[in-house]
Formats: C-alpha cells, structure tokens, sequence
C-alpha cells in the first residue's frame, strides 16, 4: 500500500517536472527526459512557474460564509480563506484581480492538487499526518476547532457536555458528526450541506449544527438574530495551504509570507474584514510548522 | 473483509432502519397507489382529475425535490415530525404515483367484458371494482409493481441526506474511518441492498406463480 503511494506520487512528480520543461525550455533544447527534468527542478516547481506569472489558480470553498463562499447573486467572492488568497498573490506579484478561484468540495482537495487542477488549496483545508503522506501543507495560517450552533433563544446547550440525546445535524461521514454520536451521546442528523443543517436548525428540526468553529461563526455572523456559537471548541483543526506533495521551495515561501502576514497586520486585517464581523476577537496569531 | 465483521452491528442497525423505511413505504405506497388507480377510474370527474394531478406532479419530480418540500418546507409552516416519518412520507408520495399506474395498466387489462357482466348484475361501481376488476387487475400488475418496489428500496438511500441514518450514512461513516478498506465498505453495503432486492423478487416470483390468471 505504501509503496504503491509511493510509486504514484513518484509518477506524479515526475509528469509534474515534465510540465515544467515544456513551458521553460523544451523548445530550445533537445536533452533526453532525464536530464530536461534534472535542469526543470532548478528553476524551483511551482513557484519558479507562479512568479510573476499572469494567474494563480486557488481551490476554495463556495459554500461557507465567512470562510470562503460565492454570493449567488453577484458570484462575488469572500472570507478569510479568500484574504489569505490575495495576501499570497500578492507575495507572488500577483493582482488580487488575476487570481482564478476553483471550488473545491472537501473530497477532490487532494485530486485537484495531484492533478494540478489548482495551484494552491485553501479552503478550511485541515492539516493532518495523513493527508501530508499525499500533499504538502503550509501552516497553519488559523487555528480552530469543532463548536456548536445554536439557536439564539436556547439556553440548555452550552457545551458539548449537554447533547446527550439531542438531535445534532452535520454534513453526513464528516468527523464531527461522529465525535457527537460517539464522545457526547447525540442523535445524529445528517445533511448534505451545512447551509441545509443551518436551516434545519432555524426550523427546530434539530437542536444544534457542528463543525469547525471558523465554519459556524460565518454562519453567525450572517444571521446573528436566529443562532450563536456556543461552547469552547473540543477538538483542534489547525487549516493550512495546501499544494504539490515535496515542493520544499513553495512551502519555505509560503511559511515566509504567512510570517510576514502576521507580523505586519495583513492577517489580523483579514480576520476582522472576514470572520471577525460575527462579534469575535481575533485569535492569538498561529505557531507555523517549521516543515510542511 | 475485517472491517465488515468488525462492525457488522452497525451495519446491521443501518440495514434495519433502511428495511423499516422500505416496509412502511412501501406498504403506505401499495395501499394510497390502489386508492389512486380506483379514483382515476372511477365515474366522478373531480376524483379523476385530484388523482391524475397528483400522479402527474409526484411521478414528474424527482425524489430530492420531494423530500426537500417535505424535510425543509413543512416545519416552516409549522408542521414537525421526525425525519425519519417525513422520509416514509416523501417516498410514499413518490411511490405511490408509480404503484398507482401499474395498478390502472392492470386494471385497463382486465377485459371490458367482466365489469360490463359485473354492471349487468346490478353491481354498483364500489362492488365492481373490489369484488372482479381489481382482485384481477392486481394479479397482472404484479410484475410492474416489483419493479417499482426494487427502485423503492433503492431510493430509501436519499434518506441519508435528509437526516436519517440508514445504510447509507452507516457506509460514509465507514468509509470517512476506514479509507483503506474502501472496496470492501461499498460492495458489502451494496451486497445488503441486493439481498433486500433478492429477498423481495423471490416473494414476488413465489406470488405471480401462486395467484397466476389463466386466460
């Protein structure tokens, strides 16, 4: 199984080096593929290409207000996962205007990455061992964890502790949905969309929606009459950029610039302009891994 | 193989709520479908024509749609129940128009002669059509409407999107804690829908032969 992982990765890079030659330098010069993808990995993968380059093609969610979300309206685009798009175009010497955004479900994250779909992922992307094993994550960029919504007039859950046997709605074989059924005792109901248990929880179907505090405060901030986040989170989620597995060079720039975010402001901009309108702080600036 | 044994009992709890969704549906869809067929042919033009909206409406929406107008649309009006009723709702509205025309196409097979005999003899419609139309006109909707109960059991995996945690959600869950095993989850959870299928098709086979017409 591992090898065979490895094996595809491998392959995958390889391709991915080829790409690279024939953009750079395939047409002046005729070197056997060995030696074209040994001159191609020293004008540095993706960001040698992404550099000054015209475009820069970002996977985020479309469905996830105060995060990452497409208004259907004006097919205008916000949310932190946004900001922090255009803070590292802008590192890149990219216009805010000439980047593409795609939208990426939680699984072809991975697949879009591999197959170059996208430059960059970063959409309420979490950083896991088992997901690094495929691609490379920078970060993290925001720390959150799994939280309750809840209705604005209910006082009998303020915490995890109190959803033994009430009916909790997350999106169906998501990992919250298991912590409240498993750790807490509630009656899970599962929906296709958070936007869908939103509603159901508007409606008194269910008594609360769970995922990732980041997720649901974007909820709240965008009907603050009707739910609230209750709760300290109960468990860690810490979102990263996600990218092409072993570009050592992409990931030391994109530790940079996210250094570079937090010290000069940008980042805590991003999160009042975003996440923070939902009436919280803004978090303690993360500890970026020193590797990705 | 280990993570279907491993957790055959929430397998099992999944497939237990998926034939409690099939049964009641499908019991609730056999008998508003009859119901239906008996309005449409019946000699009152109000109850033909509720009847075929009905069935229009149902068969032309695709099942989401109907359990969206169920799941979303009724508590914002003010009308609650769990999801689990409002799933045997959704699938028996849906059902229920396709049981509906297989039952008229047996009805339209039953030779003109019988209910005209049957009229002869005084019968009124409500006799006629319990006592020669229908006992006959269901013997040769059997077919149709085994075809129409496979899509049932079938379509009671929509539930998972809407609340209820059958067979389905059992799968997403397996699937989202054992990646690895991935084959294994999906044909073991498919296996269980086609025994379900096979468990029905030998029944309706076994009672095609038994109440068989002989013309």
């Amino acid at each position: 199984m591992t090898t065979s992982a490895a094996a595809l990765v491998l392959a995958l890079s390889l391709t991915a080096c080829g790409g690279d030659d024939d953009d750079d330098n395939a047409s002046q010069d005729n070197t056997p593929s060995g030696g074209a993808s040994a001159s191609a990995s020293a004008v540095s993968g993706t960001l040698g290409r992404l550099q000054g380059a015209d475009k820069l093609v970002v996977g985020v969610k479309f469905d996830q207000p105060g995060v990452g979300e497409k208004d259907p309206a004006t097919g205008k685009l916000s949310g932190f996962d946004i900001e922090i798009a255009k803070i590292i175009a802008k590192a890149l010497g990219i216009d805010s205007g000439d980047i593409e955004f795609k939208e990426t479900v939680s699984a072809n994250r991975e697949p879009f990455i591999k197959a170059r779909t996208v430059d960059l992922v970063i959409a309420s992307y979490s950083i896991t061992e088992e997901r690094r094993k495929v691609v490379s994550q920078a970060g993290p960029y925001y720390e959150t964890g799994q939280q309750l919504l809840v209705r604005s007039d209910d006082s009998s859950i303020n915490g995890p502790d109190d959803l033994t046997g009430k009916k909790v709605c997350s999106v169906s074989g998501s990992t919250s949905i298991k912590t409240v059924e498993e750790k807490y005792g509630a009656a899970p109901a599962p929906f296709a969309t958070y936007t869908e248990c939103v509603q159901q929880l508007v409606n008194k179907s269910v008594d609360a929606v769970t995922t990732d505090g980041a997720i649901l405060l974007g909820y709240a901030a965008k009907q603050p009459d009707k739910v609230k986040v209750v709760g300290d989170p109960f468990s860690q989620e810490r979102y990263g950029i996600g990218f092409a597995f072993g570009d050592t060079q992409m990931c030391e720039f994109l530790i940079d610039t996210l250094q570079a975010a937090f010290d000069d402001g940008s980042w805590a901009q991003a999160f009042a302009d975003t996440l923070g309108k939902s009436g919280v702080s803004a978090p303690p600036v993360p500890q970026l891994d020193d590797k990705c | 193989m280990n993570v279907l044994a491993d957790n055959a009992g929430e397998i099992l709890e999944g497939f237990w709520k998926t034939i409690q969704l099939f049964v009641l549906s499908g019991v609730a869809s056999l008998v508003l479908g009859t119901v239906l067929a008996s309005m449409r042919v019946s000699p009152i033009p109000v109850l033909r024509g509720a009847a075929a909206v009905f069935v229009h409406v149902a068969r032309n929406t695709p099942l989401v749609l109907i359990f969206i107008i169920f799941v979303f649309g009724f508590p914002t009006v003010g009308i609650q129940f769990s999801f689990f009723t409002f799933a045997v709702l959704a699938l028996t509205a849906y059902t229920s128009a396709f049981i509906c025309e297989a039952v008229r196409s047996g009805i339209n097979a039953v030779s003109a002669g019988q209910a005209e005999a049957a009229r002869a003899l005084g019968m009124t419609f409500r006799q006629n059509l319990t006592l020669i139309v229908l006992p006959q006109a269901t013997r040769s909707a059997i077919p149709p409407i085994t075809n129409i109960l496979i899509a049932l059991v079938r379509n009671t995996a929509v539930a998972e999107a809407f609340g209820v945690t059958e067979a389905s959600y059992v799968m997403s869950g397996l699937l989202r804690d054992h990646a690895d095993s991935l084959y294994w989850i999906f044909f073991g959870i498919a296996g269980g829908y086609m025994l379900i299928v096979f468990v029905l098709t030998a029944f309706a086979a076994w009672l095609e032969r038994r109440v068989a017409v002989l013309r």
